[in-house]
């Protein structure tokens, strides 16, 4: 947890030397908890103040970053149990799992499939973030033979799963003889042998997951054995599997490190939905649930686009931040190369609004200019109730982008949701027809089809 | 090492609610349900009591529901036509209460009709809502109230545009009432507190604080339900009710539930993503603090209230991951 300023005070010299360019210490001290100036710039800091007031700046949930070949996966950093306090900052990442047993032919299909899986969301392209590849054969040259069939399907980052060092090894080497900059996530480290474990981890200067033999004290005594061993990167497995013990164990762990500054238990945490679930169906709750209670990297045993689609948007919906609705630039918009006879739409600039509008519009076909009202990033009823979408506002927008000059005729189309404003808005835009379009966005296509009849 | 795990005391919890009314208390039902009483947060069991687990409705309609996605109309096929059919139905799926949505075309009779006909078909306990327009939903709501006086049953939809006239027939019957307020923890309260101020007890007032489907501001909704909750806990008399969402009618007004045509390819088999659609809605929304949820699958009923069984399940130790 951050230090206050009279606390970082107390730990400097005191000698109000000036040094520093500040006039005294304690200036500097309010400037240092503000953060904005550097230790650095104080030459007569203790050692041990150092460390401690380092310590101190530490997030209580430390940042882990999985990369390769330019994709990057992080999680941590976090600062709040619940998103309306402030936000979760970085989304947890998702990962398939494949098993070194498994038909190399198979495991190099799912890979493709989650590699080449995008699905557009708001003008967002979501994307599942890597594999996972577990060492189930107990064979070195097996695991690096599927580890490489998983890298020539995709280049996204992978998590390497086995409780044999000498094994994992073999992957790791295979991944990182073929491209510098590749930070896969070990896991994991058990009391067994944690040793060799975050020996290896230290020497290929990669992550590494642990996974005790009981509870959160078990957990904490290993972390600090791995840490103690030079691994300062390390994801936590909270070793429950179920839908309860996760639930628990997993909040447990994230007021520990909020709300105890607890060390030992300040990392992301490693979830395996597919475990504690009877079936893909479950997986998928499972795995939700952990997306919103505290998950960093959770790994899936299942891919089916119809899961991982609703898995993806709630991840984005948890994910962002409560004081900033995901917006559209207001303005005036070309679907489909309308000309001057085609029809014209006003919408507002909520992105959920706008995309069911324009995807609707442009999939069916139909050219038309859609004015999208600055209304402060909220839907439709939103806006209109909370009046950033009233007649007067709307007159302002189509007169705004000069929609005007580009067409022959002076038809306006409103969201059928706002029926009500339709009077209202033919004395607001005089010579203007206003037509009362449909409620939903689904029926747009056909509305305006019949328009041009 | 030592491991002290940080346990919140909480002052407050949620009120106990009881729905329906067995033929010992004036009703006709077989059973009651009681929703409710919580003292920590939903499914913190280390931290305090959780008495009664989230209950799951089925909503069915006083007439076949045209609007309603094409999925769900194969599905409950024929009894659609029929409420009488559709509750029986809906009871053998699993739920655990029922709602009944009345129609915008609906008479008076339509109304009471079909209230009765669902109370005879069926043991559960019953939500009946108006079609959602205020002035429609007064018109149909008081007589229904008149036609199940004794059942205790949930009379909605409860708004603030017209919560007088749905608070005076739920005080006149001795039923409950659904307090919506569109996704704001002030506007909850208040609601409550105008509800209350009637003179209607706090055991009859269920909190429905609206919600979003997941790609739909589910985000809002669930922001807003732990808010509640955790205001619930600290002692905030005007939130302690249990709190009654309709993840289903949310869910399947989206795109992603409700149409299997023309949509891109990598949104994956329709039924499955369907019911994930609607699954994942109200599962979440149960994490965060709901009591009651409505849905309008019989495959999502089973989803859900296996995932409540598995949330109920006291945690105890770790099952672990085999080397
Ligand atoms: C999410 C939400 C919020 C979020 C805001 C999200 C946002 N960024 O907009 C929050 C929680 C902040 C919120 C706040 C409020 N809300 Co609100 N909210 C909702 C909710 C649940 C969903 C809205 C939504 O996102 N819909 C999805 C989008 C895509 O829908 P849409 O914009 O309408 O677009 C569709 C159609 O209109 C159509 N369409 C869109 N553009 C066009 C254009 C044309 C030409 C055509 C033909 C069609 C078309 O296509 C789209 C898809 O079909 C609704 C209830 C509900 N379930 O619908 C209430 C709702 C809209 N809110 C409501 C209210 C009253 C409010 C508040 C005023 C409450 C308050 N007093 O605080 C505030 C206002 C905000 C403020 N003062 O700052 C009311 C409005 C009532 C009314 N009929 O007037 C609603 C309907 C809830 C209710 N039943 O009471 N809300
Ligand atoms: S340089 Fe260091 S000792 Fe000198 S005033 Fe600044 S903080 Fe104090």
């Amino acid at each position: 947890m951050a230090l206050s300023g009279l606390e970082i005070y107390k730990l400097l010299p005191r000698t109000n030397c000036g040094d520093c360019d500040f006039p005294t210490c304690l200036a500097f001290a309010m400037k240092l908890a503000a953060k904005q100036a550097e230790l650095a710039d104080c030459p007569y800091v203790t050692d041990e103040a150092k460390v401690e007031l380092e310590a101190a700046s530490q997030p209580p949930v430390r940042l882990i970053t999985l990369s390769s070949n330019g994709h990057k996966v992080e999680a941590g950093n976090e600062t709040v149990l619940f998103r309306h306090e402030k936000r979760f900052f970085h989304k947890c990442g998702l990962f398939v799992r494949v098993k070194d047993t498994d038909d190399l032919e198979a495991v190099k299909n799912v890979a493709s499939e989650v590699d080449g899986f995008t699905v557009d969301y708001v003008g967002l392209d979501l994307e599942l973030d890597g594999m996972a590849v577990e060492a189930a054969s107990g064979d070195p040259d097996t695991f690096a033979e599927c580890v490489e069939a998983v890298r020539s399907a995709t280049e996204k980052p992978l998590i390497l799963i086995g409780s044999d060092p000498d094994v994992l090894k073999a992957g790791v080497a295979s991944l990182t003889a073929k491209a510098s900059g590749t930070v896969p996530l070990l896991y994991g480290a058990t009391p067994e042998n944690w040793e060799s474990m975050a020996a290896l981890a230290k020497k290929a200067d990669v992550p590494l997951g642990v996974r005790p033999g009981g509870g959160l004290e078990e957990l904490a005594e290993l972390t600090e054995q791995v840490k103690g061993a030079g691994v300062q990167n390390i994801v936590l497995d909270p070793a429950a599997r179920d839908f309860a013990g996760t639930l628990t164990r997993m909040t447990q762990m994230r007021r520990l490190a909020l709300k105890k500054n607890f060390r030992p238990l300040g990392y992301p945490i490693i979830t395996f939905p597919g475990e504690g679930a009877e079936g893909p169906e479950e997986e998928v709750v499972l795995a939700s649930q952990h997306i919103a209670k505290y998950g960093g990297f959770i790994v899936l045993d299942h891919f089916s686009q119809a899961s991982a689609y609703p898995l993806l948007v709630f991840r984005e919906n948890v994910f962002t931040d409560p004081q900033e609705p995901i917006q559209v630039e207001p303005g005036l918009y070309e679907i489909n190369d309308p000309t001057p006879d085609s029809p014209v739409m006003i919408t507002t600039n909520f992105s959920i609004t706008y995309f069911s509008v324009a995807n609707e519009v442009e999939s069916a076909g139909v050219p038309g200019w859609l004015i999208v009202a600055d209304a402060e990033g909220m839907s439709v009823l939103t806006a209109w109730a909370a009046g950033e979408f009233d007649a007067d506002r709307i007159a302002k927008s189509v007169n705004a982008t000069g929609v005007a000059d580009k067409i022959d005729h002076q038809k306006l189309v409103i969201p059928g949701h706002v029926a009500v404003l339709s009077g209202e808005l033919e004395e607001e835009l005089p010579g203007w027809d206003i037509l009362v379009g449909p409620r939903e966005a689904v029926d747009l296509p056909a509305f305006l089809k019949l328009g041009n009849e | 090492m030592t491991v002290e795990i940080p346990v919140e005391k909480w002052p407050g919890q949620v009120r106990e609610i009881t729905l329906g009314a067995t033929a010992d208390e004036g009703g006709t039902r077989s059973h009651t349900v009681t929703v409710g009483g919580e003292t920590t947060l939903p499914f913190l069991h280390f931290e305090g009591e959780i008495p009664h687990p989230p209950v799951v409705g089925i909503e069915i309609a006083s007439r076949r529901p045209d609007d309603w996605s094409p999925l769900l109309l194969e599905t409950w096929s024929d009894v659609v036509d029929d409420p009488a059919a559709w509750a029986k139905a809906a009871e053998e799926a699993g739920a655990d209460i029922l709602l009944l949505t009345l129609s915008l075309e609906d008479s008076v009779d339509d109304a009471t009709s079909a209230v009765r006909q669902v109370l005879e078909a069926c043991d559960l306990p019953l939500i009946v809502f108006g079609p959602g327009q205020a002035d429609k939903d007064n018109e149909l709501i008081v007589p229904v109230a008149e036609e199940g006086a004794g059942e205790r049953l949930v009379l909605g939809v409860c708004e603030e545009k017209n919560y007088r006239t749905i608070v005076a027939a739920a005080l006149a019957h001795d039923h409950l009432v659904n307090s919506r307020t569109p996704m704001d923890v002030n506007l909850a309260k208040q609601l409550i507190i105008l509800i209350h101020d009637m003179g209607l007890p706090l055991e009859q007032i269920l909190m429905d604080p609206t919600t979003g489907a997941l790609g739909y501001g589910i985000e809002y909704g669930y922001s807003v339900m732990e808010r509640l909750r955790l205001a619930a806990l600290q002692g905030d008399s005007m939130t302690q009710q249990p709190m009654l969402v309709t993840p289903g009618e949310e869910a399947w007004k989206a795109k992603e539930a409700k149409v299997g045509d023309d949509v891109p390819a990598e949104w994956g088999d329709w039924g499955e993503r369907a019911i994930n659609w609607e699954t994942l809605t109200a599962t979440s929304l149960i994490q965060s603090g709901a009591d009651l949820v409505v849905l309008r699958h019989p495959e999502t009923v089973q989803r859900v209230q296996k995932t409540i069984d598995a949330l109920m399940a006291e945690a105890g130790e770790p099952e672990l991951v085999a080397a």
